[in-house]
């Protein structure tokens, strides 16, 4: 029972890097209808900008270690975010009327880009981080002897992505952005007609996304102590097959769906195995794809003919 | 024995989550005759012709499709493709659904793949390029030969179907249509967009059709020129439910299909058709 | 007096500078710390670093040079869907040119072996991009023809390679006996993964089928009882002619002709036999794009819904077109194995689905040609590279990007008709549909 406690809490941390990264896959379908498969890239490459601010602020030495955490934060999503603009600017607009395969092979091609850009620049070989954020708390210890623990560093993680979540779920429900990104949701031709700037809508969705996608980099490193660069692929999957759990299109059903693929992760290796937990994860995208299209929180579509 | 109609729609019912699309529709067509489906926009008539053809599974009601020779086909209980071949039921779109980028023959070649793929021995025939085949597919092209003909594009045959004017383009979709050989022609609004000349070519096509093939049309249209010149039986719908039939004539000066029409209400109708305005 | 207006004239030299220095601040703002600054790790296992800002200041002069050269040829070609009128007699020379491309090329791969004879750097490249070639043409069946977006192509190439290598070292059955063995099960393998998507569209087929493929390498990876897991399997043997191996022993064909060994030799043979697997795989595609199932492949990715009212069984379709490319995948991975004599899971990762993919998309999705030309580009291109591997692998992202912004038609912008009355005349691409899955 313990280790199944212990389990759940390992499990629902990693679900919240994952739903992290789903809302920016979630937003970028909903809005220009494609999958962005360059978005687990951009996580990657938070991963390693968060790395390096560390590395230098440390170098400068600062030691305040909520100082650290808040500039890091700060710049890896102002970066990443920078980062996730010129994808879209480079590869994505000018495709936009384009042929539907365009875009995505667009994506892929921005993908490799990213991923061998920063092996290119920063090395082969991953890179390890010593631990930051130390110290935990024991929740309970079992006759058995193991003892559920819930670590300084998944307190961190759960606390900032309910904080983030929050001021996204208010900014696309409440701002003019928001209402912006929603109309271009619905009907792009229509909102451009009523004054929406619809480039630089769209732009902002995938800006948002990246920083999102930037602090989960960041919270990995954290939390595993490396990046590489390979990550970003693996990673870029699950958290997608977490946004269609969720219904593409709905950021709430991101963040369930990303917890929900944590968990069956964290699971799936505790209990069966941990080499195939990968393919679990896939192959819960293709069912869910088969059997609820829609996801669990998204909308039924009747063709038209 | 062949009975007089060849579509018998009972009680026919479509629900879309709370909205009902369609409610308790019965209609026939018969036999040989054209049966014209009209009503202002939004009464429900392409979603009967998608429950027909197979694209909508109808929530209520049946549907019966009986052939030259007596054989009875429950239409509600086919679905996608096995209407078209087993039930012979064709139809069009209201947009046109052409394969732009292939060309007008080409495009009639693919409505008789499943008598081809039959004669191609599941293509095992046609890789090793029997004599069979070849008469097969030489059959084929002189079907799609004679209806490019038919429809004035024998010239054009070569020409990729999504380069045709628009008029063309409504031809060779029924054109392709008839090259399944069906039993029942579905057609969504074949006059849309044509103007007074093309919808009379129109006119005359349907009427070779039906008289020379013998094949059975239901249509939903909008122009009324063309469904007054063409049908023998109008079936009247608003809001989802049938609201008159009769002949085009009888249809015409009935006061509920003006005034569905209008948007006004009956009486206010009869009392402008009175008062001879 | 009509006052002049400024819109009428072409951006001037302050917009082109301002756009430069636009982009060199977005450069070094990126390119700060993941350029500006190298980590590694230190030989104590700590991390370490040191700064870069030479590496950092001259991307970012490259950056704003090239903008500048961007904004130029912008404004000098025009938009980049600009249509060009090309001269009539021009157009009738290309045309001319065109039809000799295709038979001058089979006779030239015909003879690289002569020619090249003792280069045995050309011929390996010969195989190789004849491997590709065969990859491209029997992709192209599912994503060029039926429209079915599919990558995870790289899955059949694996069910190939694994069936052949297993059959081989455990049961030691020849490559010949093996090879149509391979094509099935791959073909079966299509089926499988036919099924699940046959509901999907465009971007969640694509995505699904990328699983498939990664899942196939996970499954081979970690199934070490079966396949050997990541150390792959060796001593896969190579292919007889009618029997006869080819090798230095008393036994061997060059014994037997009374010449003497070479191993060259066995390259040449290989050579000859891929050639004849991508001759037989471009055969088969053109015989089937006249007949029945062809027609409704490319029908499918016209229209499915069209389809469905002609009477055509879309599911029967797609699991055909999946099979059959699947299948020419399986014959492709056979022949790699044997090429090789060993493989690993190494070589079937998502980056080859996607190159295969990049090869028929380049060559004008559906056109034979283009594919094989396509893949002599692509791979030609990737042996320039040797060497740099990941220089190689970010410069074919670019120019995946590059090409879709381009030109995303791919080299050949026609299709050409499988029956006519009179003439065949070539559909512009513009009005072929690319599928939706």
């Amino acid at each position: 029972m313990d280790y199944f406690a212990q389990q759940l809490i390992n499990g629902l941390v990693l679900g919240s890097i994952y739903g992290l990264i789903a809302i920016g896959y979630t937003m970028v379908y909903g809005i220009v209808g494609m999958i962005n498969f360059a978005h687990g890239d951009i996580f990657m490459i938070g991963g390693f900008i968060a790395l390096i601010s560390f590395l230098v602020l440390v170098s400068f030495g600062l030691t305040a270690v909520p100082v650290i955490l808040l500039i890091v934060l700060l710049v890896s999503m102002a970066i990443t975010a920078l980062y996730g603009w010129t994808v879209e600017r480079i590869a994505y607009r000018p495709l936009r009327h384009s042929f539907r395969l365009a875009p995505m092979l667009s994506a892929i091609g921005m993908s490799f880009v990213l991923s061998n850009y920063s092996q290119v620049a920063q090395g082969a070989r991953v890179k390890p981080v010593p631990p930051i954020i130390t110290g935990g708390y024991t929740l309970h210890e079992s006759s058995g002897g193991f003892v559920v623990q819930l670590s300084n560093i998944q307190i961190v993680v759960v606390v900032t992505t309910v904080v983030l979540l929050a001021i996204f779920t208010w900014l696309v429900a409440r701002t003019r952005l928001g209402r912006d990104m929603r109309a271009c949701e619905q009907d792009q031709t229509m909102a451009a007609l009523l004054g929406v700037d619809v480039d630089r809508t769209i732009s902002m969705t995938f800006v948002i996304g990246a920083a999102l996608a930037a602090v989960a980099g960041m919270m990995y490193l954290l939390y595993y102590g490396l990046v590489d660069f390979f990550m970003g692929f693996v990673a870029g999957i699950k958290a997608f097959t977490a946004a269609v759990l969720g219904g593409i299109g709905s950021l709430p059903g991101a963040m369930l769906g990303g917890l929900a693929i944590g968990l069956i992760e964290t699971l799936w290796s505790a209990y069966f195995s941990v080499e195939y937990k990968d393919v679990a994860a896939f192959s819960i995208l293709i069912v869910v794809l088969i059997f609820l299209p829609t996801g669990l929180l998204g909308r039924p579509e009747i063709e038209k003919v | 024995m062949s009975t007089e109609n060849i579509l018998f729609v009972d009680h026919l019912t479509m629900r879309f989550g709370g909205i009902v699309a369609v409610h308790d529709l019965s209609l026939t067509a018969e036999r040989r005759k054209i049966t014209a489906l009209i009503g202002p926009n939004g009464a429900g008539k392409t979603t009967v012709f998608n429950c027909i053809t197979g694209f909508y599974r109808p929530s209520g009601g049946t549907m019966r499709l009986t052939h030259d020779d007596g054989r009875e086909v429950r239409l509600e209980r086919l679905n996608d493709f096995r209407i078209a071949k087993q039930a012979k039921v064709a139809r069009t779109f209201q947009n046109i659904r052409l394969f732009p980028g292939m060309t007008a023959l080409e495009n009639l070649m693919v409505a008789q793949h499943n008598a081809l793929m039959l004669a191609s021995g599941l293509t095992f025939l046609g890789l090793i390029g029997a004599p069979s085949w070849r008469s097969a597919e030489k059959r084929a092209i002189d079907q799609a030969k004679f209806w490019l003909d038919r429809i004035g594009l024998f010239d054009r045959a070569d020409d990729a179907a999504g380069n045709l004017p628009y008029g063309d383009q409504r031809r060779l979709e029924i054109a392709r249509a008839m090259c399944t050989e069906p039993a029942l022609l579905c057609l969504d609004e074949p006059a849309a967009g044509l103007n007074a000349r093309e919808s009379a070519e129109l006119s005359a096509l349907l009427l070779a059709i039906r008289s020379q093939h013998g094949t059975s049309i239901l249509l939903i249209e909008h122009d009324m020129s063309v469904v007054m010149e063409i049908s023998d039986h109008v079936v009247v719908m608003d809001y989802g439910v049938k609201i008159a039939e009769g002949t085009p004539q009888e249809v015409r000066d009935d006061p509920k299909v003006i005034a569905a029409y209008l948007g006004a209400d009956e009486q206010e109708a009869i009392a402008v058709m009175e008062s001879g305005t | 007096m009509p006052e002049q207006t400024h819109a009428s004239r072409a951006p001037g030299v302050t917009f082109i500078f301002k756009k430069a220095l636009i982009s060199a601040l977005v450069a070094l703002v990126l390119f700060s710390l993941m350029i500006g600054i190298r980590t590694e790790a230190g030989p104590s296992g700590q991390l370490i670093y040191w700064t870069r800002f030479g590496d950092l200041a001259s991307m970012v002069a490259i950056v704003f040079g090239g903008s500048i050269i961007v904004e130029l040829l912008r404004q000098w070609l025009g938009p980049a869907d600009t249509i060009r009128i090309v001269p009539q007699r021009l157009q009738q020379g290309l045309a001319i040119a065109g039809r000799l491309v295709a038979p001058l090329l089979l006779i030239f791969t015909f003879l690289v072996p002569v020619i090249f004879y003792d280069q045995r750097y050309i011929l390996d490249l010969g195989i190789l991009v004849l491997t590709y070639v065969m990859l491209g043409w029997g992709l192209n069946v599912v994503v060029g023809l039926a429209g079915l977006l599919d990558l995870g192509y790289v899955a059949f190439y694996a069910v190939g390679a694994y069936s052949y290598a297993l059959l081989a070292t455990n049961f030691g059955l020849s490559f010949w006996v093996c090879l149509p063995l391979a094509g099935i099960l791959a073909a079966f393998w299509g089926m499988l993964l036919g099924f699940p998507v046959l509901r999907l569209r465009g971007d969640y087929l694509a995505i699904v089928t990328l699983a498939f493929g990664e899942i196939i390498r996970l499954v081979i990876i970690n199934w070490q009882s079966l396949t050997g897991g990541p150390n792959g399997v060796s001593g896969i043997p190579r292919p007889t002619l009618f029997g006869i191996p080819l090798t230095p022993a008393d036994d061997g064909l060059a014994a037997r002709l009374g010449i003497e060994f070479s191993p060259t030799h066995r390259i040449v043979f290989l050579f000859y036999i891929i050639l004849a697997m991508a001759l037989l795989t471009n055969w088969v595609t053109i015989r089937l794009r006249r007949l029945p199932i062809g027609r409704a492949w490319e029908a499918l990715r016209e229209d499915e819904v069209a389809c469905r009212a002609l009477g055509i069984n879309t599911t029967t379709t797609k699991l055909t077109a999946f099979a059959t490319g699947a299948m020419f995948g399986g014959f492709a991975g056979a022949f790699f194995a044997t090429r090789q004599g060993f493989i690993s899971p190494e070589s079937f990762t998502f980056q080859e689905s996607a190159l295969v993919l990049a090869i028929v998309v380049l060559g004008g999705m559906g056109s034979q040609l283009g594919v094989a030309l396509a893949a002599l580009t692509m791979i030609g291109g990737f042996e320039l590279f040797r060497g740099f591997d990941q220089y190689r692998m970010l410069v074919f992202g670019v120019a995946m990007v590059l090409l879709m912004i381009w030109r995303p038609r791919g080299l050949i912008g026609h299709r050409a008709p499988t029956v006519f009355l009179k003439r065949a005349q070539a559909i512009s691409s513009d009005l072929v549909k690319e599928g939706h899955g």
